[in-house]
């Protein structure tokens, strides 16, 4: 299943990438783009566990920008 | 600004920066007026001024800090966080080791008035960047946000990625269809505007398709769904211009290079001047002050943030005439096109056959009326443009019979009727006035006698000269490849004014032709190709730009080509050109500001002209006036 969500205070380009590489690790995740300058994430991942691998991707992107939002 | 515009950290930023200004300002004007070291008497004086300063610092700094702190441990000790700390705390340590050497304090004010400085630049850079997101973001503002799912008798709102095919979908006047597919009950006006950039609004019936995307201006229609919201065609487009700054140019890899380097060697340069001086002269906290200043202006953010700003804004005012772009290479390498190669039939050509000439003109209806009527209810192409030219219920009870390679004999009652190509008039007889222009004639008798003749040709767009003449004029060369014989595409050529032209070419050949051509430009300028994307997928690949035309819908096209004209109108061409021009200019321009002004404030405080606070303009002012710069990419642009 494919979802794209909005980002709120994604301020840097680098943070995106970086933020784009470490959620495409995440295991479930089938594929993923951070977009800087739409300031919205991609996310293609198993329909079965969606809400569970949704709330690892919030945890590892608030690890690398903590005061970036997804909303959901 | 409005408050209520900004987002949540930028409402948190605002108020601390706020705060910070005023504790900043008391502290300030208390330490002018009695002088903070003077309060305590002895040696250990300077301390109160050093916690008043340190709370001011802390206050607007915790965050920098805090990063700067997180990103070491992360690996990444060259940012921006880590170099306003290290200048900041050089300063309050320079200050405090002067305080403690007993000698008058100094600095303490200006470590706080930095770091404020640099706050208030970040929040404006924030609050620049998220405004030309959002000013770009609301021209492409075709992402619906949801649909009404019929559901047994009732209607329910829901997110349009949750509809499945076969549904119907209600949309009423003044919403967007949020999904491709048919009308299933009423007809409506639609503005397609958003996605073609085309101005008129379009009549949609029962049972035609539909594209999401367009906005229904008239009346309550059902649609039933026939792409899931990923395949439709908004998705498809969004998805297309906003990955578009995924593609990275020239340009923002050599900003991604440079700022590689530059930023180490600013630290070391740095380093030296804090080094080198300080030993020679021994005025340690002069040298090591200038040095703090170049750390300041170390950080590339301008440049970095600025340059695909730019480009995201050109693609972003592309897309609002209809014009994708799918990157910012292809922007780029737009500006330097050189040799327009035109697909002629569908591109510079309607594509479809019609009558362009009728002699003679006073007697158009009867000549169109007997035509239409001979040749009856034929589906031959010939057959469906007099028909269409006529546009009247055809005359029936006329009995037609296929001549061979001639035309055809209608007869009703006593009337014959002919209709047909120069032979059929000789055998019969019939004197008749040649007619020499370009494309099929028919000649119309009855009776024995000669009543007019029609000229059917592939029509010109109406465009297509103009067009090709303001790429002449901006110096391009114009080539125009055709299937047709020569005597047609001759005259067609002279016609528009293209500088060249290739005739009987075979789908094959036209690759050939194109890779012929490709090897006769100059470095440095590229080769477009413009088609309709049917049948030159190959030619649209190979050459360095590939435009499809007339995009809405067709997968292939848009695979293919790296520029889609959304609209089938051809001034879309010279418009993307003035946008890529305008958009290099102005990356040019930031480039070139950015470096210069960072490299004349290295100077001046290398020489000790320009102190912290000048610094702190070069790195966030800049980047701030070269976003607004990147902004004007998105103005108006006028289509010829």
């Amino acid at each position: 299943m494919k979802r794209v969500y909005k980002m709120e205070d994604l301020d840097c380009p680098n943070c995106a990438a970086e933020m784009e590489r470490a959620l495409a690790k995440l295991e479930g995740v089938e594929a993923v783009n951070v977009n800087f300058m739409g300031c919205r994430l991609t996310l293609e991942a198993d329909e079965q566990r969606f809400d569970e691998i949704m709330k690892r991707v919030v945890k590892t992107c608030r690890k690398i920008e903590p005061d970036c939002r997804i909303l959901l | 600004m409005k408050f209520s515009d900004l987002s949540r950290k930028e409402k948190k930023n605002l108020i601390r920066i706020l705060a910070a200004l005023m504790l900043f300002t008391a502290v300030f004007a208390a330490d002018k007026a009695v002088g903070l070291d003077t309060v305590f008497a002895g040696a250990y004086g300077w301390l109160l001024p050093f916690a008043c300063y340190l709370a001011v610092y802390l206050l607007i700094g915790y965050d920098v800090l805090l990063r700067a702190v997180r990103n070491i441990f992360r690996g990444r000790v060259f940012d921006e966080n880590f170099l306003m700390c290290t200048a900041t705390l050089g300063a309050f340590a320079l200050a405090v080791s002067r305080g403690a050497a007993g000698q008058p304090i100094v600095g303490f004010d200006e470590a706080c008035a930095v770091l404020l400085f640099y706050q208030v630049g970040e929040f404006f850079q924030s609050y620049a960047t998220g405004k030309s997101r959002r000013s770009i973001s609301t021209l492409m503002d075709i992402r619906p946000d949801y649909a009404n799912l019929k559901r047994g008798e009732g209607i329910e709102k829901v997110d349009p990625a949750d509809v499945k095919i076969g549904e119907i979908i209600v949309v009423n006047p003044g919403e967007k269809i949020p999904l491709d597919g048919t009308i299933v009950r009423g007809a409506a006006v639609l503005d397609t505007k958003a996605l073609t950039g085309e101005s008129l609004p379009r009549e949609a019936l029962c049972g035609t398709s539909v594209i999401s995307g367009s906005v229904n201006l008239s009346s309550q229609i059902e649609i039933k769904v026939e792409k899931l919201f990923y395949d439709s065609t908004v998705s498809k487009i969004l998805e297309l211009v906003e990955n578009a700054s995924g593609r990275k140019s020239k340009a923002e890899n050599f900003i991604t290079k440079f700022a590689r380097w530059y930023t180490p060697a600013v630290v070391a340069a740095a380093l030296l001047l804090a080094v080198i001086p300080g030993f020679l002269t021994g005025m340690w906290s002069v040298w090591v002050y200038r040095a703090l200043s170049f750390l300041v202006v170390s950080c590339p953010c301008a440049l970095v943030i600025s340059v695909p700003l730019s480009f995201f804004a050109g693609i972003g005012a592309a897309s609002r005439y209809g014009i994708l772009v799918k990157g910012s290479n292809y922007l780029e390498q737009f500006n330097k096109s050189k040799i327009f190669v035109f697909d002629k039939t569908g591109t510079l050509t309607k594509g479809t056959f019609s009558v362009v000439k009728i002699s003679p003109a006073e007697r158009a209806d009867e000549i169109l009326r007997l035509a239409a009527a001979a040749e009856g209810g034929s589906s031959h192409p010939i057959a469906v443009s007099i028909a269409a030219r006529y546009g009247k219920p055809i005359e029936e009870g006329f009995v037609p019979t296929v001549e061979p390679g001639e035309g055809v004999a209608a007869f009703r009652g006593g009337e014959t009727v002919y209709c047909g190509n120069e032979k059929l008039m000789r055998r019969h007889g019939i004197s008749f006035i040649p007619e020499n222009g370009i494309g099929t004639v028919v000649y119309v008798a009855k009776n024995g006698e000669f009543i007019g003749s029609l000229l059917i040709a592939d029509e010109i767009k109406p465009e297509s000269k103009t067009v090709v003449g303001e790429l002449n004029a901006m110096g391009c060369r114009t080539v125009m490849l055709t299937g047709d014989n020569e005597a047609i595409a001759a005259a067609v050529s002279q016609e528009i004014g293209v500088s060249g032209y290739k005739a009987s070419l075979l789908p094959q050949n036209k690759v050939e032709e194109v890779e012929k051509l490709m090897k006769e430009k100059k470095s440095g300028e590229t080769l477009c190709f413009i088609g309709d994307g049917i049948n030159d997928a190959p030619v649209l690949m190979r050459s360095d730009i590939g435009i499809a035309m007339g995009g809405v819908g067709s997968d292939a096209a848009i695979e293919a080509s790296d520029i889609v004209l959304m609209n089938d109108n051809l001034t879309a061409l010279p418009l993307a050109k003035r946008i890529a021009r305008k958009t290099m200019s102005i990356v040019f321009q930031n480039i070139t500001f950015s470096i210069a002004v960072k490299l004349a404030i290295l100077i001046l405080s290398a020489f000790g002209l320009a102190g912290m606070g000048f610094a702190v303009f070069g790195d966030v002012g800049v980047a701030v006036i070269a976003i607004l710069n990147a902004m004007r990419v998105n103005t108006k642009y006028k289509i010829s």
